[in-house]
């Protein structure tokens, strides 16, 4: 990677000799992977939905490509800067995922053995997403510092509005740049 | 030297790279003292503005000492000298420098030819932005490179801290074009959306000019807590309906200029329902911005009034209402900084103690501490408004 970031430069601008530690976590690296098996599982939901309903003995295959949709749609939201969003979208997809597959393990599907497995899939990617919604959650709490830090008295005038807006009138200069071109030419 | 490196979307690094170097004879070398993180470089964390590449030195916001003068910017700047570095590189000579439109400068970007096939006309170039501004690397660094250094650099006086200048490099000149550009008199009610560091300066920015009033308008307490301590009326939009409370504190008028000092990446919230129209635009491609926040500003503002747009948009955006626009004859202001038509005169309220734009610094930080501090700054954590950095 940094190879390939290095061969892109202009001739004299920097080139990386070492990289630092990145400011994506763990948390962000395993959401990337979840948002791309949502991708992967989506697409297959989707473009193999009847092959899909027969390993696991479903009947009608169309709930099984809308679920695709819904895997893609989770998968997209992971992937994006708003990952908690996508991941909770997950969390609801695996408990939906999780009803079917436990409404399919009849005794009558001959395939119950193969809807286990998946069931048993489904449980453990959930327990990944339920852990990566609770991490980032802690992340994003904004409070680090209790009580709330006062700017109360960051006025940002050191001699009071007053005393500012009346100098900035008298300094203003209208030639060097202090008034706007386009107004000016305007008046 | 040790830089923060982009690697990718939210993946920025305090890498160890090569030094920079003179590479033309207007260049100068700047060991960089001070260094901020600006709401622009949250955009390019997310990976919202087109064409960045791995690889890319971050940062607009800088000032030093310079250390290497190229031959030709020597009757200029000399060793030793203090400079703030303007986020707009410019020549000072083509047509657009000549007449103080240094954000559009004709010579600097040395990607024009892509710039101009994607803007129509390209820009000048920026300092770690976009390759589109010319891919230049970026003072969230040890060294930086000044291209057209004779021209690009603001020379700052000793005895005056680097916390109270280095915002000349950007935000405080943003703030100020913002008002400017809304052309005030002393009967107008100036409404701000946004009260980030841009916003913080430019509701200072039309105090100063004169505004009769400010309104400010956020969702965090401590951004609004810092602009009413300027002297604004704050709104936060998460709690009432802003259309209503300027209605109600413009006597039903609505506000006579306003300014977008948002941007791109508007708060998505459900009670605004069009945030979570554009942000699921936005994942698929379809649309680069959230414009909740001039969607609103179209709508409230005043007939005949004035918008001033600081805020950055990236490229294509859906359901600008048009229609309210031409039919209250509104003037819309907007643009990069001319950071230098500007920075004679601050400088001077600066010298003369009347702001002190240090007020919005909240966190100062070691470089290497960066890539946190992104993440810090993004989420609003701990209070944080400004950070700079101390390479
Ligand atoms: N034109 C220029 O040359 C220039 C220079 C610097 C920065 N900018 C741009 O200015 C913008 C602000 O920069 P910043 O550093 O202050 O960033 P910031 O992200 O710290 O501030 C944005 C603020 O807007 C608030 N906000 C979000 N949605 C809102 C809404 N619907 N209504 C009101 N407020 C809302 C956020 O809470 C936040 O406080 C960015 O888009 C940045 O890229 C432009
Ligand atoms: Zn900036
Ligand atoms: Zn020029």
């Amino acid at each position: 990677m940094t190879f390939i970031a290095n061969v892109a430069r202009n001739a004299g601008d920097p080139k990386i000799l070492d990289a630092g530690q990145s400011s994506l976590g763990a948390v962000d690296r395993l959401a990337k992977a979840l948002g791309w098996f949502s991708i992967a599982l989506g697409l297959t939901e989707l473009f193999a939905a009847r092959r899909l309903s027969r390993v696991l003995g479903l009947n009608g295959h169309g709930l099984v490509r809308l679920y695709g949709v819904r895997e893609l749609a989770a998968g997209v939201a992971t992937l994006s800067v708003d990952k908690q969003a996508g991941l909770w979208s997950r969390v609801g997809g695996d408990a939906l995922d999780i009803a079917t597959l436990m409404a399919a393990r009849g005794r009558d599907n001959p395939r119950r053995d193969t809807v286990g497995l998946a069931l048993a899939l489904v449980l453990g990617v959930t327990v990944l997403d339920v852990a990566a919604t609770q991490v980032l959650a802690a992340r994003a709490n904004r409070k680090r510092r209790d009580p709330r830090p006062s700017y109360r008295d960051r006025s940002g005038f050191p001699r009071g509005l007053r005393a500012a807006r009346d100098g900035v009138s008298d300094v203003r200069s209208p030639k060097r740049g202090g008034a706007d071109p386009v107004t000016t030419a305007a008046q | 030297m040790r830089a923060l490196v982009w690697h990718g979307k939210e993946d920025i690094r305090c890498d160890r790279v090569t030094d920079p170097g003179i590479e033309d004879p207007r260049d100068a070398i700047v060991k960089v003292t001070s260094c901020a993180i600006c709401g622009s470089d949250l955009h390019l964390f997310h990976n919202f503005i087109p064409a960045m590449l791995p690889g890319d030195i971050m940062g607009h916001e800088a000032m030093g000492e310079v250390v290497e003068v190229g031959a030709e910017a020597r009757g200029k700047l000399k060793v030793g000298d203090r400079v703030v570095v303007p986020f707009t590189i410019f020549c000072g000579q083509c047509e657009q420098c000549q007449r103080g439109n240094f954000s559009l400068c004709q010579r600097s970007n040395r990607n024009k030819r892509l710039a101009d096939k994607v803007f129509g006309h390209g820009t000048a170039g920026l300092f770690g932005y976009t390759h589109l501004t010319g891919g230049y690397p970026g003072g969230q660094a040890e060294f930086l490179r000044v291209p057209f250094a004779d021209a690009t650099h603001i020379k700052v006086p000793d005895g005056v801290p680097d916390e109270s200048l280095l915002f000349l490099s950007d935000i405080f000149p943003t703030g100020w074009q913002a008002a400017v550009q809304c052309d005030i008199e002393p009967t107008d009610i100036v409404a701000v959306w946004g009260c980030g560091p841009v916003g913080q300066m430019a509701i200072r920015s039309a105090l100063l000019l004169g505004a009769e009033q400010v309104i400010a308008i956020d969702r965090l307490p401590e951004r609004l807590e810092m602009a009413e301590a300027a002297g604004a009326i704050a709104i936060d939009f998460s709690r009432e309906s802003v259309i209503e409370r300027l209605n109600e504190l413009t006597g039903g008028d609505g506000p006579d200029k306003c300014i977008d000092c948002v941007g791109m990446e508007s708060h998505v919230m459900p009670s605004q329902p069009d945030t979570l129209y554009d942000r699921g635009k936005q994942m698929l491609g379809v649309e680069t911005d959230r414009p909740h926040a001039l969607r609103e500003i179209i709508y409230v503002c005043r007939g005949g009034g004035v918008i001033s747009i600081p805020g950055v948009y990236a490229g294509f955006d859906d359901k600008i209402p048009l229609g309210q626009l031409m039919n209250k004859g509104i003037t819309v202001r907007t643009g990069q900084t001319h950071v230098n038509r500007w920075t004679d005169d601050l400088l001077r309220y600066i010298e003369e103690g009347l702001i002190d734009p240090a007020f919005v610094v909240t966190h100062t930080v070691p470089l290497a501490d960066g890539p946190e501090m992104y993440k810090v700054f993004r989420d609003k954590q701990d209070g944080c408004v400004k950070v700079v950095l101390k390479p």
